[in-house]
Protein backbone atom coordinates (compact mmCIF):
# COMPACT_ATOMS: atom_id res chain seq x y z
CA UNK A 1 0.00 0.00 0.00
CA UNK A 2 1.71 3.65 -0.98
CA UNK A 3 2.08 5.63 1.96
CA UNK A 4 0.59 9.09 2.30
CA UNK A 5 2.36 11.91 2.05
CA UNK A 6 3.02 14.61 4.93
CA UNK A 7 4.15 17.39 2.67
CA UNK A 8 1.74 20.19 1.79
CA UNK A 9 -0.10 19.20 4.78
CA UNK A 10 -1.09 22.26 7.69
CA UNK A 11 -0.48 22.71 11.50
CA UNK A 12 -3.99 21.42 11.82
CA UNK A 13 -4.20 18.26 9.53
CA UNK A 14 -0.51 17.21 11.59
CA UNK A 15 -2.09 17.62 14.45
CA UNK A 16 -4.90 15.72 13.64
CA UNK A 17 -2.90 12.98 12.19
CA UNK A 18 -0.79 12.65 15.48
CA UNK A 19 -3.77 12.39 17.45
CA UNK A 20 -5.01 9.38 14.90
CA UNK A 21 -2.03 7.48 15.71
CA UNK A 22 -1.19 8.04 18.86
CA UNK A 23 1.68 10.87 18.91
CA UNK A 24 1.78 13.53 21.77
CA UNK A 25 -0.26 16.97 21.44
CA UNK A 26 3.48 19.02 19.98
CA UNK A 27 4.38 16.35 17.85
CA UNK A 28 2.20 17.97 15.21
CA UNK A 29 4.56 21.50 15.56
CA UNK A 30 8.03 19.62 15.53
CA UNK A 31 6.76 17.73 12.26
CA UNK A 32 6.05 20.99 10.47
CA UNK A 33 9.27 22.35 11.87
CA UNK A 34 11.12 19.42 9.98
CA UNK A 35 8.72 19.46 6.82
CA UNK A 36 9.09 23.26 6.07
CA UNK A 37 12.07 24.76 7.84
CA UNK A 38 14.93 22.08 8.04
CA UNK A 39 15.66 20.17 5.05
CA UNK A 40 14.88 16.91 5.51
CA UNK A 41 13.59 14.30 3.06
CA UNK A 42 12.87 11.77 5.58
CA UNK A 43 11.09 10.85 9.06
CA UNK A 44 13.76 8.80 10.07
CA UNK A 45 15.38 12.66 10.28
CA UNK A 46 12.90 13.95 12.83
CA UNK A 47 15.34 13.28 15.24
CA UNK A 48 13.62 15.50 18.18
CA UNK A 49 10.73 13.01 17.63
CA UNK A 50 11.39 9.72 20.04
CA UNK A 51 11.88 6.46 17.82
CA UNK A 52 8.66 4.76 18.33
CA UNK A 53 6.56 8.15 16.91
CA UNK A 54 8.87 8.01 13.62
CA UNK A 55 8.21 4.43 13.80
CA UNK A 56 4.25 5.21 14.27
CA UNK A 57 4.41 7.63 11.79
CA UNK A 58 6.67 6.10 8.65
CA UNK A 59 4.19 2.96 8.99
CA UNK A 60 1.49 5.20 7.37
CA UNK A 61 3.39 8.30 6.14
CA UNK A 62 6.41 9.34 4.49
CA UNK A 63 7.98 13.15 3.49
CA UNK A 64 7.05 12.72 -0.13
CA UNK A 65 9.36 15.44 -1.84
CA UNK A 66 9.86 14.77 -5.32
CA UNK A 67 12.63 15.88 -7.50
CA UNK A 68 12.36 17.47 -10.90
CA UNK A 69 12.38 15.35 -13.23
CA UNK A 70 13.67 18.09 -15.82
CA UNK A 71 14.86 21.36 -16.29
CA UNK A 72 15.44 23.47 -19.35
CA UNK A 73 17.48 26.97 -18.52
CA UNK A 74 17.49 30.02 -20.90
CA UNK A 75 19.81 32.55 -21.68
CA UNK A 76 18.36 34.69 -19.40
CA UNK A 77 18.54 32.88 -16.76
CA UNK A 78 15.12 31.75 -16.55
CA UNK A 79 14.64 28.38 -16.05
CA UNK A 80 11.85 25.85 -16.66
CA UNK A 81 10.96 22.87 -14.46
CA UNK A 82 8.92 19.65 -15.27
CA UNK A 83 7.83 17.95 -12.18
CA UNK A 84 5.86 14.25 -12.73
CA UNK A 85 2.36 13.93 -12.00
CA UNK A 86 0.20 11.34 -12.10
CA UNK A 87 -0.74 9.38 -15.19
CA UNK A 88 2.22 10.69 -17.22
CA UNK A 89 1.00 14.38 -16.78
CA UNK A 90 3.71 17.04 -15.86
CA UNK A 91 3.49 20.03 -13.53
CA UNK A 92 5.65 23.41 -15.11
CA UNK A 93 7.28 25.32 -13.01
CA UNK A 94 9.31 28.36 -13.62
CA UNK A 95 12.29 30.17 -11.83
CA UNK A 96 13.09 33.60 -12.84
CA UNK A 97 16.35 35.48 -11.32
CA UNK A 98 15.88 39.27 -11.71
CA UNK A 99 18.67 41.29 -9.95
CA UNK A 100 18.02 41.18 -6.60
CA UNK A 101 15.42 38.68 -7.05
CA UNK A 102 14.65 35.25 -7.43
CA UNK A 103 10.50 34.98 -8.33
CA UNK A 104 9.16 31.15 -8.63
CA UNK A 105 5.81 30.77 -10.71
CA UNK A 106 3.62 27.60 -9.61
CA UNK A 107 1.34 25.89 -11.20
CA UNK A 108 -1.99 25.30 -9.32
CA UNK A 109 -3.77 22.57 -11.80
CA UNK A 110 -2.64 20.21 -14.56
CA UNK A 111 -4.23 21.02 -17.41
CA UNK A 112 -6.93 23.94 -17.17
CA UNK A 113 -10.80 24.24 -17.64
CA UNK A 114 -10.89 28.07 -18.39
CA UNK A 115 -10.11 27.55 -22.23
CA UNK A 116 -8.42 31.16 -22.73
CA UNK A 117 -7.97 31.50 -26.47
CA UNK A 118 -4.75 32.98 -25.98
CA UNK A 119 -3.64 29.95 -23.51
CA UNK A 120 -1.44 26.81 -24.23
CA UNK A 121 -2.14 25.22 -21.09
CA UNK A 122 -6.31 25.32 -21.79
CA UNK A 123 -5.29 23.04 -25.48
CA UNK A 124 -4.35 20.49 -22.91
CA UNK A 125 -7.69 20.39 -21.34
CA UNK A 126 -7.94 19.98 -17.60
CA UNK A 127 -6.16 16.67 -16.13
CA UNK A 128 -5.93 17.56 -12.37
CA UNK A 129 -6.00 19.62 -9.55
CA UNK A 130 -2.61 19.96 -7.67
CA UNK A 131 -2.72 19.43 -3.97
CA UNK A 132 -1.03 21.69 -1.55
CA UNK A 133 1.92 19.58 -1.76
CA UNK A 134 2.33 19.25 -5.36
CA UNK A 135 2.29 23.26 -5.03
CA UNK A 136 4.73 23.88 -2.75
CA UNK A 137 7.09 21.02 -4.07
CA UNK A 138 7.67 23.13 -7.16
CA UNK A 139 8.64 26.20 -4.66
CA UNK A 140 11.01 23.77 -2.08
CA UNK A 141 12.49 21.25 -4.85
CA UNK A 142 13.63 23.59 -6.95
CA UNK A 143 17.72 23.53 -6.23
CA UNK A 144 17.48 27.57 -5.67
CA UNK A 145 14.25 27.16 -3.24
CA UNK A 146 16.53 28.82 -0.68
CA UNK A 147 17.03 32.16 -2.67
CA UNK A 148 13.65 32.64 -3.73
CA UNK A 149 12.52 35.71 -2.24
CA UNK A 150 9.19 35.95 -4.35
CA UNK A 151 6.23 33.61 -4.99
CA UNK A 152 3.74 33.63 -8.12
CA UNK A 153 0.84 31.26 -8.69
CA UNK A 154 0.84 32.04 -12.53
CA UNK A 155 1.73 28.75 -13.73
CA UNK A 156 -0.92 26.01 -15.56
CA UNK A 157 -4.19 26.15 -14.14
CA UNK A 158 -6.63 28.53 -12.20
CA UNK A 159 -5.82 28.89 -8.90
CA UNK A 160 -9.15 29.95 -7.25
CA UNK A 161 -10.85 26.60 -9.29
CA UNK A 162 -9.05 24.98 -6.86
CA UNK A 163 -8.85 27.08 -3.90
CA UNK A 164 -8.92 24.48 -0.55
CA UNK A 165 -5.51 23.20 -1.85
CA UNK A 166 -4.32 27.15 -2.76
CA UNK A 167 -5.14 28.34 0.33
CA UNK A 168 -3.69 25.88 2.51
CA UNK A 169 -0.01 26.05 0.41
CA UNK A 170 -0.70 29.88 1.46
CA UNK A 171 -0.89 28.98 4.44
CA UNK A 172 1.75 26.78 5.00
CA UNK A 173 3.65 29.74 3.06
CA UNK A 174 3.07 32.30 5.16
CA UNK A 175 2.64 30.76 9.10
CA UNK A 176 5.32 30.60 11.21
CA UNK A 177 5.20 27.27 12.07
CA UNK A 178 5.90 26.92 8.06
CA UNK A 179 7.92 28.93 5.67
CA UNK A 180 7.21 32.02 7.36
CA UNK A 181 7.51 34.43 4.09
CA UNK A 182 5.76 37.70 4.07
CA UNK A 183 2.43 37.33 2.17
CA UNK A 184 3.90 40.79 0.36
CA UNK A 185 6.71 38.21 -1.26
CA UNK A 186 2.90 36.38 -2.58
CA UNK A 187 0.63 36.85 -5.39
CA UNK A 188 -1.95 34.94 -6.45
CA UNK A 189 -3.51 35.37 -10.13
CA UNK A 190 -6.97 34.41 -11.30
CA UNK A 191 -9.17 35.48 -14.44
CA UNK A 192 -11.91 36.43 -11.75
CA UNK A 193 -13.52 33.20 -10.62
CA UNK A 194 -15.52 35.42 -8.28
CA UNK A 195 -16.64 32.85 -5.38
CA UNK A 196 -12.93 31.96 -4.89
CA UNK A 197 -11.54 35.54 -5.23
CA UNK A 198 -13.77 36.28 -2.01
CA UNK A 199 -12.78 33.41 0.09
CA UNK A 200 -9.16 34.09 -1.17
CA UNK A 201 -9.42 38.08 0.15
CA UNK A 202 -10.99 37.33 3.61
CA UNK A 203 -8.69 33.79 4.11
CA UNK A 204 -5.67 35.25 2.76
CA UNK A 205 -3.13 38.37 2.85
CA UNK A 206 -1.49 37.77 -0.25
CA UNK A 207 -1.35 40.17 -3.11
CA UNK A 208 -4.37 39.62 -5.92
CA UNK A 209 -3.66 40.02 -9.62
CA UNK A 210 -6.68 39.73 -11.79
CA UNK A 211 -5.96 38.61 -15.56
CA UNK A 212 -7.59 41.53 -17.60
CA UNK A 213 -6.69 41.60 -21.02
CA UNK A 214 -9.07 43.55 -22.52
CA UNK A 215 -11.71 46.27 -20.29
CA UNK A 216 -14.93 45.52 -22.78
CA UNK A 217 -17.22 42.98 -22.66
CA UNK A 218 -17.59 41.33 -26.05
CA UNK A 219 -14.22 41.27 -26.60
CA UNK A 220 -12.99 40.01 -23.68
CA UNK A 221 -16.25 36.76 -24.18
CA UNK A 222 -14.57 36.19 -26.73
CA UNK A 223 -10.56 35.46 -25.55
CA UNK A 224 -11.95 34.28 -22.41
CA UNK A 225 -15.03 32.21 -21.39
CA UNK A 226 -15.49 33.08 -18.08
CA UNK A 227 -16.73 36.60 -18.99
CA UNK A 228 -20.06 34.77 -19.60
CA UNK A 229 -20.29 33.11 -16.18
CA UNK A 230 -17.93 36.33 -13.90
CA UNK A 231 -17.92 39.43 -15.89
CA UNK A 232 -14.62 41.85 -15.15
CA UNK A 233 -17.30 44.27 -14.38
CA UNK A 234 -18.52 42.08 -11.16
CA UNK A 235 -14.86 41.36 -10.13
CA UNK A 236 -13.86 45.13 -9.68
CA UNK A 237 -17.27 45.36 -8.02
CA UNK A 238 -16.16 42.93 -5.40
CA UNK A 239 -12.27 44.65 -5.51
CA UNK A 240 -14.21 47.62 -5.18
CA UNK A 241 -16.01 46.98 -2.40
CA UNK A 242 -12.71 44.99 -0.03
CA UNK A 243 -10.51 46.53 2.13
CA UNK A 244 -7.10 46.31 0.86
CA UNK A 245 -5.61 48.03 3.41
CA UNK A 246 -2.23 49.86 2.28
CA UNK A 247 -0.13 46.92 2.33
CA UNK A 248 -2.11 44.23 0.19
CA UNK A 249 -1.99 44.89 -3.96
CA UNK A 250 -4.01 44.05 -6.37
CA UNK A 251 -2.64 44.73 -10.04
CA UNK A 252 -4.38 43.79 -13.30
CA UNK A 253 -2.70 41.50 -16.37
CA UNK A 254 -2.87 42.77 -19.31
CA UNK A 255 -1.66 40.47 -22.52
CA UNK A 256 -0.84 42.62 -25.49
CA UNK A 257 -2.92 41.70 -28.72
CA UNK A 258 -2.15 43.82 -31.88
CA UNK A 259 -4.69 45.20 -33.06
CA UNK A 260 -7.21 43.53 -30.49
CA UNK A 261 -6.93 45.47 -27.62
CA UNK A 262 -4.19 48.11 -27.79
CA UNK A 263 -5.98 51.10 -29.11
CA UNK A 264 -6.17 54.54 -27.71
CA UNK A 265 -9.97 53.27 -27.10
CA UNK A 266 -9.06 50.65 -24.68
CA UNK A 267 -6.50 53.39 -22.39
CA UNK A 268 -9.69 55.06 -21.85
CA UNK A 269 -11.97 52.64 -21.29
CA UNK A 270 -9.02 51.49 -18.75
CA UNK A 271 -8.70 54.56 -17.20
CA UNK A 272 -12.85 54.97 -16.51
CA UNK A 273 -13.02 51.35 -15.51
CA UNK A 274 -10.22 52.03 -12.87
CA UNK A 275 -10.87 54.92 -11.99
CA UNK A 276 -10.22 55.42 -7.98
CA UNK A 277 -9.01 51.80 -7.86
CA UNK A 278 -5.25 51.66 -6.25
CA UNK A 279 -4.18 49.07 -8.08
CA UNK A 280 -1.44 48.67 -11.06
CA UNK A 281 -1.48 46.98 -14.54
CA UNK A 282 0.88 44.84 -15.77
CA UNK A 283 1.11 44.87 -19.52
CA UNK A 284 2.51 41.27 -21.01
CA UNK A 285 3.89 40.55 -24.61
CA UNK A 286 2.21 38.51 -26.11
CA UNK A 287 4.28 35.20 -28.09
CA UNK A 288 1.84 33.51 -30.46
CA UNK A 289 1.51 29.93 -29.35
CA UNK A 290 0.57 27.69 -32.60
CA UNK A 291 -2.23 28.34 -34.72
CA UNK A 292 -3.09 31.20 -32.53
CA UNK A 293 -5.28 33.81 -34.50
CA UNK A 294 -3.90 36.19 -31.99
CA UNK A 295 -0.47 38.13 -32.83
CA UNK A 296 1.49 40.43 -30.22
CA UNK A 297 1.03 44.13 -30.37
CA UNK A 298 4.23 45.76 -31.54
CA UNK A 299 6.90 47.60 -29.10
CA UNK A 300 6.33 51.22 -29.93
CA UNK A 301 2.00 50.33 -29.61
CA UNK A 302 3.10 48.78 -26.41
CA UNK A 303 5.03 51.77 -25.09
CA UNK A 304 2.75 54.50 -26.12
CA UNK A 305 0.15 52.20 -24.26
CA UNK A 306 1.94 52.19 -21.02
CA UNK A 307 3.37 55.75 -21.29
CA UNK A 308 -0.38 56.99 -21.42
CA UNK A 309 -2.07 54.94 -18.72
CA UNK A 310 1.18 55.85 -16.67
CA UNK A 311 0.46 59.89 -17.34
CA UNK A 312 -3.07 59.54 -16.40
CA UNK A 313 -2.03 58.09 -13.15
CA UNK A 314 -2.43 54.39 -13.45
CA UNK A 315 0.98 52.82 -12.26
CA UNK A 316 1.56 50.51 -15.18
CA UNK A 317 4.97 48.37 -15.82
CA UNK A 318 5.59 46.34 -18.73
CA UNK A 319 6.85 42.65 -17.68
CA UNK A 320 9.98 41.41 -19.09
CA UNK A 321 9.69 38.69 -21.79
CA UNK A 322 11.18 35.56 -19.75
CA UNK A 323 13.10 32.55 -21.20
CA UNK A 324 11.33 32.89 -24.90
CA UNK A 325 14.34 30.45 -25.92
CA UNK A 326 12.77 27.68 -23.58
CA UNK A 327 8.85 27.91 -24.58
CA UNK A 328 8.09 30.32 -21.88
CA UNK A 329 4.11 30.75 -22.86
CA UNK A 330 2.30 28.94 -20.15
CA UNK A 331 1.44 25.06 -20.79
CA UNK A 332 3.70 25.30 -23.61
CA UNK A 333 6.50 22.81 -22.15
CA UNK A 334 4.23 20.35 -20.41
CA UNK A 335 1.78 20.28 -23.83
CA UNK A 336 4.47 18.75 -25.59
CA UNK A 337 5.18 16.43 -23.09
CA UNK A 338 1.91 15.22 -22.59
CA UNK A 339 2.34 12.23 -23.84
CA UNK A 340 -0.25 10.17 -22.53
CA UNK A 341 -4.12 11.25 -24.67
CA UNK A 342 -7.31 11.13 -22.59
CA UNK A 343 -10.19 9.85 -24.10
CA UNK A 344 -12.37 12.86 -25.29
CA UNK A 345 -15.63 13.27 -23.02
CA UNK A 346 -17.80 13.48 -25.74
CA UNK B 1 -21.06 34.47 -1.25
CA UNK B 2 -23.88 35.32 -3.27
CA UNK B 3 -27.24 35.08 -1.38
CA UNK B 4 -29.16 31.85 -1.35
CA UNK B 5 -32.87 31.53 -1.20
CA UNK B 6 -34.66 28.02 -0.35
CA UNK B 7 -37.35 27.13 -3.16
CA UNK B 8 -39.47 24.18 -2.93
CA UNK B 9 -38.77 21.21 -5.76
CA UNK B 10 -41.59 20.17 -7.81
CA UNK B 11 -40.28 17.56 -9.49
CA UNK B 12 -37.23 15.81 -9.90
CA UNK B 13 -37.09 12.80 -12.90
CA UNK B 14 -34.53 10.86 -14.51
CA UNK B 15 -34.51 11.33 -18.13
CA UNK B 16 -31.85 9.36 -19.55
CA UNK B 17 -29.26 7.18 -18.08
CA UNK B 18 -27.39 9.60 -14.96
CA UNK B 19 -29.18 12.01 -16.55
CA UNK B 20 -32.02 14.39 -14.30
CA UNK B 21 -34.78 17.36 -14.40
CA UNK B 22 -34.75 18.88 -11.95
CA UNK B 23 -37.81 21.84 -11.15
CA UNK B 24 -38.94 23.80 -8.74
CA UNK B 25 -41.29 27.08 -8.84
CA UNK B 26 -40.38 30.26 -10.92
CA UNK B 27 -39.78 33.14 -8.21
CA UNK B 28 -36.74 35.42 -10.56
CA UNK B 29 -36.92 37.06 -14.14
CA UNK B 30 -34.32 36.11 -16.18
CA UNK B 31 -33.23 35.12 -20.09
CA UNK B 32 -32.64 32.12 -21.94
CA UNK B 33 -28.76 30.70 -22.04
CA UNK B 34 -28.63 32.15 -17.97
CA UNK B 35 -27.89 29.94 -15.14
CA UNK B 36 -28.31 30.07 -11.74
CA UNK B 37 -26.29 28.89 -8.65
CA UNK B 38 -27.82 25.37 -6.77
CA UNK B 39 -26.71 23.82 -3.92
CA UNK B 40 -28.71 21.16 -1.52
CA UNK B 41 -27.19 22.78 1.84
CA UNK B 42 -26.02 26.18 2.71
CA UNK B 43 -22.64 24.68 3.76
CA UNK B 44 -21.75 23.69 0.39
CA UNK B 45 -21.15 26.41 -2.08
CA UNK B 46 -23.57 26.73 -4.85
CA UNK B 47 -22.45 24.92 -8.18
CA UNK B 48 -23.49 26.52 -11.82
CA UNK B 49 -26.61 25.14 -13.57
CA UNK B 50 -27.86 25.97 -17.36
CA UNK B 51 -31.49 26.83 -17.00
CA UNK B 52 -33.49 25.04 -19.40
CA UNK B 53 -37.01 26.08 -18.96
CA UNK B 54 -38.41 29.32 -20.55
CA UNK B 55 -38.66 32.53 -18.88
CA UNK B 56 -42.62 32.34 -19.62
CA UNK B 57 -42.97 29.10 -17.74
CA UNK B 58 -44.18 28.74 -14.35
CA UNK B 59 -41.06 26.27 -13.03
CA UNK B 60 -37.60 26.36 -13.47
CA UNK B 61 -36.34 23.26 -14.99
CA UNK B 62 -32.61 22.42 -14.74
CA UNK B 63 -30.48 19.50 -16.29
CA UNK B 64 -28.03 17.48 -15.18
CA UNK B 65 -25.76 14.70 -14.79
CA UNK B 66 -24.63 12.87 -11.57
CA UNK B 67 -20.95 13.24 -10.76
CA UNK B 68 -20.38 9.69 -9.06
CA UNK B 69 -17.31 11.29 -6.92
CA UNK B 70 -18.62 14.47 -7.09
CA UNK B 71 -20.10 16.41 -3.86
CA UNK B 72 -23.51 18.05 -5.24
CA UNK B 73 -25.22 15.99 -7.67
CA UNK B 74 -25.57 12.95 -5.84
CA UNK B 75 -27.08 14.68 -3.04
CA UNK B 76 -29.44 16.56 -5.45
CA UNK B 77 -30.48 12.96 -7.22
CA UNK B 78 -31.75 11.74 -4.42
CA UNK B 79 -33.91 14.60 -3.38
CA UNK B 80 -37.71 14.35 -3.99
CA UNK B 81 -40.90 16.80 -4.99
CA UNK B 82 -41.23 18.84 -1.48
CA UNK B 83 -38.19 18.90 -0.61
CA UNK B 84 -35.94 21.93 -0.39
CA UNK B 85 -32.78 22.99 -2.49
CA UNK B 86 -31.05 26.50 -2.17
CA UNK B 87 -30.37 28.85 -5.36
CA UNK B 88 -28.68 32.07 -6.20
CA UNK B 89 -30.62 34.95 -9.00
CA UNK B 90 -29.79 33.84 -12.49
CA UNK B 91 -26.94 35.11 -13.90
CA UNK B 92 -24.06 34.63 -16.90
CA UNK B 93 -24.19 36.33 -20.18
CA UNK B 94 -24.20 33.23 -22.77
CA UNK B 95 -27.21 35.42 -24.60
CA UNK B 96 -28.30 34.38 -28.03
CA UNK B 97 -28.57 37.70 -30.18
CA UNK B 98 -30.54 36.36 -33.03
CA UNK B 99 -27.87 36.49 -35.70
CA UNK B 100 -27.74 33.96 -37.98
CA UNK B 101 -25.65 31.06 -36.09
CA UNK B 102 -24.86 26.98 -35.52
CA UNK B 103 -25.37 26.32 -31.70
CA UNK B 104 -22.83 23.39 -30.93
CA UNK B 105 -23.25 21.25 -27.66
CA UNK B 106 -21.70 18.09 -26.42
CA UNK B 107 -23.96 16.10 -23.51
CA UNK B 108 -25.74 19.11 -20.67
CA UNK B 109 -24.03 21.45 -22.66
CA UNK B 110 -27.80 21.45 -25.27
CA UNK B 111 -29.30 23.26 -21.19
CA UNK B 112 -29.07 26.46 -22.53
CA UNK B 113 -30.13 25.88 -26.69
CA UNK B 114 -32.93 24.24 -25.27
CA UNK B 115 -34.27 27.38 -23.28
CA UNK B 116 -33.44 29.31 -25.92
CA UNK B 117 -35.05 27.28 -28.61
CA UNK B 118 -38.48 26.49 -26.44
CA UNK B 119 -38.48 30.46 -26.45
CA UNK B 120 -38.78 30.53 -30.21
CA UNK B 121 -35.20 31.58 -30.81
CA UNK B 122 -33.53 29.19 -33.36
CA UNK B 123 -29.96 28.19 -34.68
CA UNK B 124 -29.45 27.83 -38.41
CA UNK B 125 -27.80 24.20 -37.69
CA UNK B 126 -27.55 22.49 -34.57
CA UNK B 127 -24.81 20.22 -33.35
CA UNK B 128 -25.36 17.97 -30.44
CA UNK B 129 -22.78 15.63 -29.40
CA UNK B 130 -22.50 12.74 -27.15
CA UNK B 131 -21.22 9.22 -26.72
CA UNK B 132 -24.68 7.62 -27.32
CA UNK B 133 -28.18 8.32 -28.27
CA UNK B 134 -29.17 8.64 -24.38
CA UNK B 135 -26.63 11.46 -23.94
CA UNK B 136 -28.52 13.39 -26.63
CA UNK B 137 -31.44 15.11 -24.51
CA UNK B 138 -34.48 16.65 -25.67
CA UNK B 139 -33.48 14.96 -29.22
CA UNK B 140 -37.53 14.47 -30.16
CA UNK B 141 -38.56 17.87 -29.20
CA UNK B 142 -35.40 19.20 -31.43
CA UNK B 143 -36.63 17.17 -34.54
CA UNK B 144 -38.23 20.18 -35.44
CA UNK B 145 -35.51 22.30 -36.36
CA UNK B 146 -34.48 21.98 -39.85
CA UNK B 147 -30.91 21.03 -39.44
CA UNK B 148 -29.95 19.15 -36.18
CA UNK B 149 -27.42 16.78 -36.30
CA UNK B 150 -26.86 14.28 -33.85
CA UNK B 151 -23.48 12.59 -33.39
CA UNK B 152 -22.73 9.93 -31.13
CA UNK B 153 -18.97 8.77 -30.93
CA UNK B 154 -20.30 5.04 -29.67
CA UNK B 155 -23.60 4.79 -31.62
CA UNK B 156 -25.30 4.71 -34.99
CA UNK B 157 -28.51 4.30 -36.67
CA UNK B 158 -31.86 6.49 -37.33
CA UNK B 159 -30.74 9.98 -38.07
CA UNK B 160 -27.39 9.27 -36.05
CA UNK B 161 -23.83 10.71 -37.43
CA UNK B 162 -21.47 7.87 -36.02
CA UNK B 163 -18.59 10.26 -34.99
CA UNK B 164 -17.48 12.59 -33.11
CA UNK B 165 -19.35 16.48 -33.44
CA UNK B 166 -15.55 17.20 -34.42
CA UNK B 167 -15.29 14.91 -37.06
CA UNK B 168 -18.74 16.12 -38.50
CA UNK B 169 -17.32 19.63 -38.40
CA UNK B 170 -14.43 18.91 -39.99
CA UNK B 171 -15.94 17.07 -43.23
CA UNK B 172 -17.77 19.98 -43.70
CA UNK B 173 -16.10 21.55 -47.32
CA UNK B 174 -16.64 25.03 -45.79
CA UNK B 175 -18.38 26.96 -43.19
CA UNK B 176 -21.28 29.62 -44.25
CA UNK B 177 -19.86 33.15 -44.29
CA UNK B 178 -20.71 35.78 -41.69
CA UNK B 179 -22.32 33.66 -38.79
CA UNK B 180 -21.97 32.94 -35.23
CA UNK B 181 -20.36 29.60 -33.26
CA UNK B 182 -22.06 29.24 -30.43
CA UNK B 183 -20.83 26.51 -27.98
CA UNK B 184 -21.33 25.25 -24.87
CA UNK B 185 -20.35 21.77 -22.29
CA UNK B 186 -16.79 20.74 -21.46
CA UNK B 187 -13.60 22.47 -21.51
CA UNK B 188 -12.55 19.93 -23.99
CA UNK B 189 -14.68 20.37 -26.31
CA UNK B 190 -15.05 23.95 -26.03
CA UNK B 191 -11.27 24.16 -27.19
CA UNK B 192 -11.26 21.70 -29.63
CA UNK B 193 -14.42 22.86 -31.38
CA UNK B 194 -13.05 26.60 -31.53
CA UNK B 195 -9.88 25.70 -32.68
CA UNK B 196 -11.27 23.46 -35.49
CA UNK B 197 -13.67 26.71 -36.81
CA UNK B 198 -10.16 28.55 -36.91
CA UNK B 199 -8.72 26.27 -38.73
CA UNK B 200 -11.82 26.07 -40.83
CA UNK B 201 -11.55 29.95 -41.36
CA UNK B 202 -14.11 30.80 -39.02
CA UNK B 203 -12.70 34.16 -37.00
CA UNK B 204 -12.18 33.79 -33.38
CA UNK B 205 -14.33 36.59 -32.77
CA UNK B 206 -17.24 34.61 -34.12
CA UNK B 207 -17.31 32.21 -31.47
CA UNK B 208 -19.18 32.12 -28.12
CA UNK B 209 -18.29 29.88 -25.90
CA UNK B 210 -19.85 28.61 -22.09
CA UNK B 211 -17.75 26.57 -20.32
CA UNK B 212 -18.74 23.90 -17.91
CA UNK B 213 -16.07 24.16 -16.06
C1 LIG C 1 -21.39 28.01 -16.30
C2 LIG C 1 -21.65 26.60 -15.89
C3 LIG C 1 -22.85 25.99 -16.21
C4 LIG C 1 -23.08 24.66 -15.88
N1 LIG C 1 -24.26 24.07 -16.24
C5 LIG C 1 -24.47 22.76 -15.99
C6 LIG C 1 -25.69 22.11 -16.40
O1 LIG C 1 -26.58 22.75 -16.98
N2 LIG C 1 -25.82 20.80 -16.15
C7 LIG C 1 -24.84 20.06 -15.51
O2 LIG C 1 -25.01 18.85 -15.32
N3 LIG C 1 -23.70 20.66 -15.09
C8 LIG C 1 -23.50 21.98 -15.30
N4 LIG C 1 -22.33 22.59 -14.87
C9 LIG C 1 -21.40 21.79 -14.02
C10 LIG C 1 -21.86 21.90 -12.55
O3 LIG C 1 -21.70 23.23 -12.09
C11 LIG C 1 -21.08 20.99 -11.59
O4 LIG C 1 -19.71 21.20 -11.80
C12 LIG C 1 -21.38 19.52 -11.78
O5 LIG C 1 -22.77 19.29 -11.65
C13 LIG C 1 -20.65 18.66 -10.76
O6 LIG C 1 -20.99 19.03 -9.46
P1 LIG C 1 -20.67 18.07 -8.24
O7 LIG C 1 -20.79 18.84 -6.97
O8 LIG C 1 -21.46 16.81 -8.32
O9 LIG C 1 -19.17 17.67 -8.48
P2 LIG C 1 -17.89 18.35 -7.81
O10 LIG C 1 -17.73 17.86 -6.41
O11 LIG C 1 -17.95 19.80 -8.00
O12 LIG C 1 -16.76 17.74 -8.73
C14 LIG C 1 -16.82 17.99 -10.13
C15 LIG C 1 -15.95 17.02 -10.86
O13 LIG C 1 -14.61 17.31 -10.56
C16 LIG C 1 -14.00 16.18 -10.07
N5 LIG C 1 -13.08 16.57 -8.98
C17 LIG C 1 -13.39 17.02 -7.76
N6 LIG C 1 -12.27 17.26 -7.07
C18 LIG C 1 -11.25 16.96 -7.90
C19 LIG C 1 -9.84 16.97 -7.79
N7 LIG C 1 -9.25 17.35 -6.67
N8 LIG C 1 -9.09 16.61 -8.85
C20 LIG C 1 -9.68 16.21 -9.98
N9 LIG C 1 -11.00 16.17 -10.15
C21 LIG C 1 -11.76 16.53 -9.12
C22 LIG C 1 -15.07 15.27 -9.53
O14 LIG C 1 -14.67 13.95 -9.63
C23 LIG C 1 -16.20 15.58 -10.45
O15 LIG C 1 -16.16 14.76 -11.59
C24 LIG C 1 -22.09 23.92 -15.19
C25 LIG C 1 -20.90 24.55 -14.82
C26 LIG C 1 -20.67 25.87 -15.17
C27 LIG C 1 -19.38 26.53 -14.79
S1 LIG D 1 -4.75 31.61 -19.06
FE1 LIG D 1 -4.82 30.64 -17.04
S2 LIG D 1 -7.03 30.40 -16.66
FE2 LIG D 1 -6.82 30.78 -18.86
S3 LIG D 1 -6.74 28.72 -19.76
FE3 LIG D 1 -4.60 29.38 -19.38
S4 LIG D 1 -4.08 28.55 -17.39
FE4 LIG D 1 -6.31 28.49 -17.58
Amino acid sequence: MSKSILFGKTLAELNEICKQIGLPGFAGKQIAQWLYQKEVYSIAEMTNLSLKSRELLAQKYEVGLEAPIKVQVSADGTKKYLFQAKAGNFIETAMMPDNDRKTVCVSSQVGCKMGCLFCMTARQGFQSNLTAGEILNQYRSISEWAEITNLVYMGMGEPFDNIDEVLKSLEILTSDWGYALSPKRITVSTIGIIPGMKTFLEKSNCHLAVSMHTPFEEERKKLMPIEQVYSLEEVIEHIRAFDFGLQRRVSFEYIMFKGVNDTPRHVKELIRLLNGLRCRINLIRFHPIPDSPLQGSDDETIMEFKDTLNRKGIITTLRASRGQDIYAACGLLSTKELVKKQEKDY
Amino acid sequence: MQSLNPVLITDSQPIANKAFLLQFNRTFIFKPGQIIGITTQKEIAPRLYSICSTPNDATVSILYTIKEDGVLTPQLSALKAGETIWITQPQGKFLFDGKPSWWIATGTGIAPFYSMFQSGQKPLKLIHGGRTQNDLYFHQEFQALTDYIKCCSQDSGNGIYAGRLTKYIDEQESLPPHINYYLCGSAEMVVDVRNLLIKKGAEYHQIITEIYF
